[in-house]
């Protein structure tokens, strides 16, 4: 499915590299966006495209935190809560993100839209309380900045969410 | 100040290639192409520029360690920026992203590579657009690709992601990463620049120490010198981050103090009082308030046992609990300690456990020993700065804030404690 839909971009990433596997994280990113998590079906492509064993794609998975073993809501919220964030609120930040939203840190909500995580350093400490959205940054936030930011998310949804992803948008760039 | 590096600050829209060509961009690299690749090393070299990731090795003396002729070789830019208070190498790549391909390709130009990657923490996808597009731009305008400004120099650039991992801005994990393994360093030897990436020598340049590299071509050594101090010369971006009024990056020239630092940054926040500063992140030891009329160097901190590295730092204020503090950087480590290693992936998991325990209040004396003799059992044998990294906030905390541990293990055992000359006595 990546291959039919992203071919030209696939090819263009490959051409990149002497060796097809320097493509793998790159290519993990894509299939994540299109499958939601790292999936079987996600890691056996990936593995044919690289031509490796699918054991190293589902090791990479395991080892870089940026890739879900197991599935995940439409909308993942990533709340940095190192030591730099949590001196301007994080641990309190994530506190009220899991009231507001009834989950646990790494559950997600009933209707399948929303995970809430707590992330080491994404380096924007001086923008704290903050987080990613799948890969996108939210800083300077505050409650009323979360409601509103989740309103929006939730909307977005109902409309169909056709927005690029910020995954879609850098694979543009593969020419 | 005029910036040097955050020359966005001053110049609006500088990511734009006909802007940052405006203010003398690319006029480096056409000096460079105009001289040998010999040449542009030793101008580099006599800047005395040092790696800003926070080792300091100098820039020009790495690149020279590259074979001669070799057929094939890497340059790697290092915008893996993951160290917890770290975040200059992010503005550099979303407001002046032209200035690091220029250093970039001058590096490449002095090392004989054709194909460089910049390789940027997955994380910052979303900073990269604008990494990318400069890019683009390069590639119309004949700054990238085959016959660059029509010197007959050609070489590529691209942007490579990495997934989540800190470990991966260590050099060898880097190159690791890019292969498509795990990233998980070696033990050197071998070194990049004989056996890198694809194992062809290979040199891994931070993100800012590039940035670095195109005002010292045009405007030579001597005016690099004249910032900073003879060993640590030139402009470093500063991150300020916790308790202070106003977080951010502040450029400066090295050998201005921390206290001068501290107050650039509106002081700490709510008129408080400071408390401790960990200098280079979660990966140096924590310095108390006699360390801020140091000055910020390479070697600064040495009388304070302590060390500038990527000069991240966290303010902490009067009221912050050490132990906590101390958890939360010890739970980054073990949480990216890479496994590869016995002392790193054990020793982190168990410092974590026992300061865990001391921070919950089931802690005991022997505890705060403990941590010393794990911390102890690690020191020099792990394979990585990474693990000899992760025992300095623990080692240090405990020198400077140890009555915070006593009172957290004595109230554990219901205040009883607090009287161990007295207990002893009745005994």
């Amino acid at each position: 499915m990546l291959r039919e839909k992203y071919g030209k971009e696939i090819d263009a990433l490959l051409a990149r590299f002497p060796e097809k596997k320097s493509a793998v994280l790159h290519l993990m990113h894509l299939a994540q966006n299109e499958y939601g998590h790292m999936s079987d079906e996600a890691i056996r492509e990936v593995a044919e495209i690289c031509e490796i064993d699918p054991t190293h794609v589902l090791g990479l998975a395991g080892f870089y935190t940026l890739y879900y073993e197991e599935p995940v809501g439409k909308y993942v919220l990533e709340v940095c809560n190192d030591l730099a964030c949590a001196l301007r609120g994080s641990e309190e930040f994530v506190e009220m993100a899991s009231r507001k939203l009834d989950i646990p840190v790494d559950g997600t909500t009933n209707d399948g839209m929303f995970t809430l995580k707590t992330v080491m350093c994404l380096g924007a400490c001086d923008r704290a309380p903050m987080l990613q959205c799948n890969l996108k940054f939210y800083e300077n936030l505050d409650e009323a900045k979360f409601d509103n930011m989740i309103a929006m998310l939730r909307m977005k949804a109902e409309q169909g969410d056709d927005e690029p992803s910020v995954v879609e948008r850098i694979f543009s760039y593969m020419k | 100040m005029e910036h040097v590096l955050l020359r966005h600050r001053d110049i609006p829209n500088l990511k734009k290639l006909e802007v940052y060509r405006e203010h003398g961009g690319y006029e480096g690299l056409k000096k460079a192409l105009s001289m040998t690749p010999a040449e542009v090393i030793e101008i580099v070299k006599a800047s005395n520029l040092r790696g800003r990731g926070g080792a300091g090795f100098g820039t020009g003396v790495k690149w020279s360690f590259i074979p001669k002729n070799a057929p094939e070789t890497y340059v790697l830019i290092n915008t893996d920026e993951s160290e917890m208070g770290t975040f200059k190498d992010r503005e550099l790549t979303e407001n002046n992203p032209h200035q690091i391909i220029e250093g970039a390709l001058i590096a490449a130009y002095a090392i004989g590579c054709h194909k460089v990657f910049n390789y940027m923490r997955g994380e910052f996808m979303d900073a990269a657009y604008a990494f990318e597009e400069a890019l683009q731009e390069c590639r119309e305008a004949g700054i990238l690709g085959d016959n660059i400004l029509g010197s007959g120099f050609s070489c590529e650039m691209y942007t490579h992601f990495g997934a989540g991992a800190y470990i991966c801005g260590e050099e060898t994990a880097l190159i690791e990463s890019l292969a498509g393994n795990l990233g998980q360093p070696w033990s050197k030897p071998p070194f990049p620049a004989i056996e890198g990436l694809y194992k062809k020598p290979t040199v891994v340049n931070n993100t800012e120490t590039l940035a670095n590299v195109p005002m010292i071509l045009i405007n030579g050594p001597d005016w690099y010198k004249s910032m900073g101090t003879p060993q640590s010369p030139g402009p470093k971006i500063v991150c300020i981050s916790g308790h202070v009024e106003r977080p951010g990056n502040y450029e400066v020239h090295m050998g201005v103090t921390y206290r001068e630092l501290l107050e650039m940054a509106g002081g700490i926040r709510g008129g408080k009082k400071f408390k401790a500063l960990f200098p280079s992140g979660g990966s140096g030891p924590i310095v108390v308030d006699d360390a801020l009329g140091a000055p910020l160097t390479y070697e600064g901190l040495t009388p304070f046992d302590s060390v500038m590295g990527s000069a991240s730092l966290v303010f902490l204020d009067e009221d912050t609990d050490m132990v906590w503090a101390t958890l939360k950087v010890i739970e980054f480590f073990r949480h990216e300690s890479c496994g590869k290693c016995t002392p790193c992936r054990e020793g982190t998991f168990w410092l974590d456990r026992v300061v865990q325990r001391i921070y919950d209040g089931r802690g005991t004396e022997a505890d705060i020993r403990l941590l010393q003799s794990i911390a102890g059992g690690m020191k020099g044998k792990c394979l990585c700065a990474l693990g000899e990294f992760s025992i300095s906030p623990i080692l240090s905390s405990i020198v400077h804030f140890l009555p915070e541990y006593k009172a957290k293990v004595a109230a554990a055992k219901g205040g009883k404690v607090a009287q161990p000359a007295a207990a002893a006595a009745v005994r």
